[in-house]
């Protein structure tokens, strides 16, 4: 309740400074439309409810964002638990050198670019499919029906999704019962290396495309039906009408995408490998972020771990500002414009 | 600054007629659409319906089947009864929605003041405080140094605390959260102002009452984050498997297949064996339940409370 009382006189205190001001400029009507702006001691007293309430966010921030990213000398230090980011030894590019001389490192990288190629190929391309089939269902019911369902995966673990998987494709699963009974041999898709690429992307797949088709239906929404109209008048069919209006229609959001999927390159689902690493081995499942969880908190060597991180953060950045450059090349907003 | 998020601006609603211009399909393209779309619905359904009709199976039915059961003979709640009988899984659930629905609160009365603090957009440290908010969606120090902040500096391993206020705040859903209340109705705020509400009322009785759709998908979003966080357990609390939340539970004993306590029975040579199939699919289950409950009451939201309104700086 006291919140409330001081909350009414600061926010009737910003009226009367302005008063008199008003008053005094009058004779001079070139400036009237001018606001005279209000001291920052006035505009802290007026607005300091409103910070108050951004604080504890702020706190957290601070708390798990900020200082970890002070944290990232560690990459520069031998660290130990003793003496902390402040006190551990300096170790220059030590733990550079020692990342740049290991092959896991590189094989690691190689892993996260193809994974992330891959997964661009052929991820990509579906939620913009299905959404375009989506809008065409006409049954309002149907369509509602049908995005409960596909956005649903969204919502599940990573460990359920991989465990559901397990229980349909892996050793003892159902596509191997049924391989069995046809006397074909077993194929445990699960713990092969070698289609690893594919099944994460399958996997990606069931969990995030349906989820990914809400942008997409909200872009072809946008579209002006008239001009559907218009191009069915002129005799383009439907798949002439979805190559020259539909994607067209789309095509901001999807460079928007691009731009987000390119600077998310390095990021490959972390989570959904380090649950496999098990079942398929170190070799195929080795990406940039379980190489620094591996190197750095289980075998314990955090300078070499922070800076494959370092690393990966910084190649991450150039590659956001790369695509959103690439995206105003090709006339479109991308994720930023700079403000004028 | 950052720009997202197409509205619809679908002047009159969709109805389900087909619009006079459009011709009839043909036969074949029918056919194609209904099948494809038979199989997008089938993909993502039939390994969930297998999935909760193994866990009801009997033993018996299992061994008919070989595995996982597609047409069951003769079902039970045995696997239910057992693990909600007070062990490792039992406990696993509790302490997941305690995580869940704590997490969530606080998440949620962060985001929300924070979000309510920036959404004027002239008012004092506006722009520095959102800047030092939008700078961490480019720069992030990275795990190691997160986990040595929560780990050593504020001795968060083994608490449970550490499960919930690292990732307590998301800065893309305060965003979200933000332009929704800049684009509350000017009037209602400024009538409010006049009737002598501080800000504190104006956000429990104007804005709160007005922005629900965001609010509840929000909500959910944070919810689902909590509930389904596997990774902060495996760094912060791997060891004690009584402290464990299901999501780990799940991953140890049914993705990994090691033996759960109390769950199966030791084999004739006297090792553990891994829990018997129906009482793994249930454990899957449990983890499905709060999901697909929450579910049907947020979904209708989801357009709008993810996609509306673009994020000025």
């Amino acid at each position: 309740m006291t919140a409330t009382t001081t909350g009414r006189s600061t926010g009737s205190g910003d009226a009367r400074p302005a008063k008199p001001d008003r008053a005094k400029l009058k004779g001079r009507p070139r400036e009237r439309a001018k606001k005279p702006r209000l001291t920052w001691r006035v505009r802290l007293r007026r607005d300091r409810t409103l910070i108050l309430m951004t604080l504890p966010a702020l706190v957290l921030i601070i708390a798990f964002n900020y200082l970890p990213m002070f944290g990232t000398v560690t990459a520069f230090q031998f660290y130990d638990y003793i003496s902390g980011f402040f006190h551990s030894p300096w170790a220059g590019l030590g733990n550079f050198q020692q990342l740049f001389a290991d092959s896991n490192f590189w094989h690691a990288f190689e892993n996260t670019l193809v994974l992330s190629l891959v997964q661009l190929v052929l991820f990509f391309p579906i939620p913009i499919a299905l959404a375009i089939m989506l809008n065409s269902v006409l049954s309002a019911k149907l369509r509602s029906f049908i995005q409960a369902v596909v956005y649903l995966p969204h919502f599940f673990s990573w460990v359920l999704v991989v465990t559901l998987f397990q229980e349909m494709l892996g050793g003892a699963g159902l596509l191997n019962h049924i391989l069995r009974l046809n006397g074909v041999g077993v194929w445990n898709v699960m713990s092969d290396p070698n289609t690893f690429k594919y099944l994460v992307t399958a996997q990606a797949v069931w969990k995030e495309a349906g989820w990914g088709i809400i942008v997409f239906l909200a872009a072809i929404a946008a579209i002006d039906t008239s001009l559907y109209e218009a191009a069915a008048a002129d005799g383009a069919g439907r798949w002439r009408r979805i190559w020259h209006i539909t994607l067209p229609g789309m095509r901001g959001v999807i460079v928007l995408m691009l731009v987000l999927r390119l600077g998310n390159a390095l990021t490959v689902g972390f989570e959904q490998f380090l649950i496999q690493r098990n079942a398929v081995g170190s070799d195929a499942s080795e990406v940039l972020d379980t190489y620094s969880y591996y190197y750095g908190v289980i075998a314990n060597n955090y300078g070499l771990g922070t800076a494959a991180g370092l690393f990966k953060g910084i190649v991450s950045l150039v590659l956001v500002l790369a695509a959103n450059k690439l995206a105003h090349f090709f006339g479109e907003d991308g994720l930023y414009r700079s403000s004028k | 600054m950052i720009t997202i998020l197409p509205t619809a601006k679908r002047t009159k609603p969709r109805t389900s007629a087909r619009p006079s211009w459009e011709e009839k399909p043909t036969l074949f393209g029918q056919l194609g659409k209904f099948l494809s779309l038979c199989l997008v619905l089938g993909v993502i359904l039939f390994p969930l319906y297998c999935v909760v009709i193994t866990s009801f199976s009997t033993q018996a039915s299992i061994n008919i089947a070989g595995g996982i059961v597609v047409v069951p003979h003769g079902l039970t709640l045995d696997a239910y009864r057992q693990m909600l009988d007070g062990g490792v899984v039992t406990r696993a659930v509790i302490i997941a929605l305690v995580i869940t629905l704590a997490g969530t609160a606080i998440s949620m009365v962060v985001s929300v003041l924070c979000a309510y603090g920036l959404s004027r957009q002239h008012s004092f440290g506006h722009r520095t405080i959102l800047m030092t908010f939008i700078a961490t969606m480019f720069f992030s120090g990275g795990l190691i140094p997160t986990f040595i902040v929560v780990a050593n500096i504020f001795h968060g391993y083994d608490q449970y605390w550490a499960l919930i206020l690292p990732s307590a705040v998301s800065v893309f859903n305060i965003l979200i959260i933000r332009s929704f209340y800049m684009n509350t109705a000017r009037d209602l705020i400024d009538a409010a102002k006049i009737d002598g509400a501080g800000d504190w009322r104006i956000l429990w009785s104007v804005v709160l009452p007005t922005s629900k759709a965001v609010n509840v998908v929000m909500a959910l979003f944070y919810g689902v984050t909590y509930w389904n966080s596997w990774f902060n357990v495996l760094l912060y609390m791997p060891a004690d498997n009584s402290k464990w939340p299901i999501q780990y539970v799940l991953y140890e004993y049914v993705n990994q297949g090691a033996s759960m306590p109390g769950g199966g029975s030791p084999d004739i040579a006297g090792h553990a064996q891994p829990a018997p199939l129906s009482l793994q699919m249930a454990v899957v289950v449990l983890t499905l339940i709060p999901i697909l409950i929450v579910y049907p009451f947020t979904q209708k939201h989801f357009a709008k409370g993810a996609l509306t309104g673009a994020i000025k700086g």
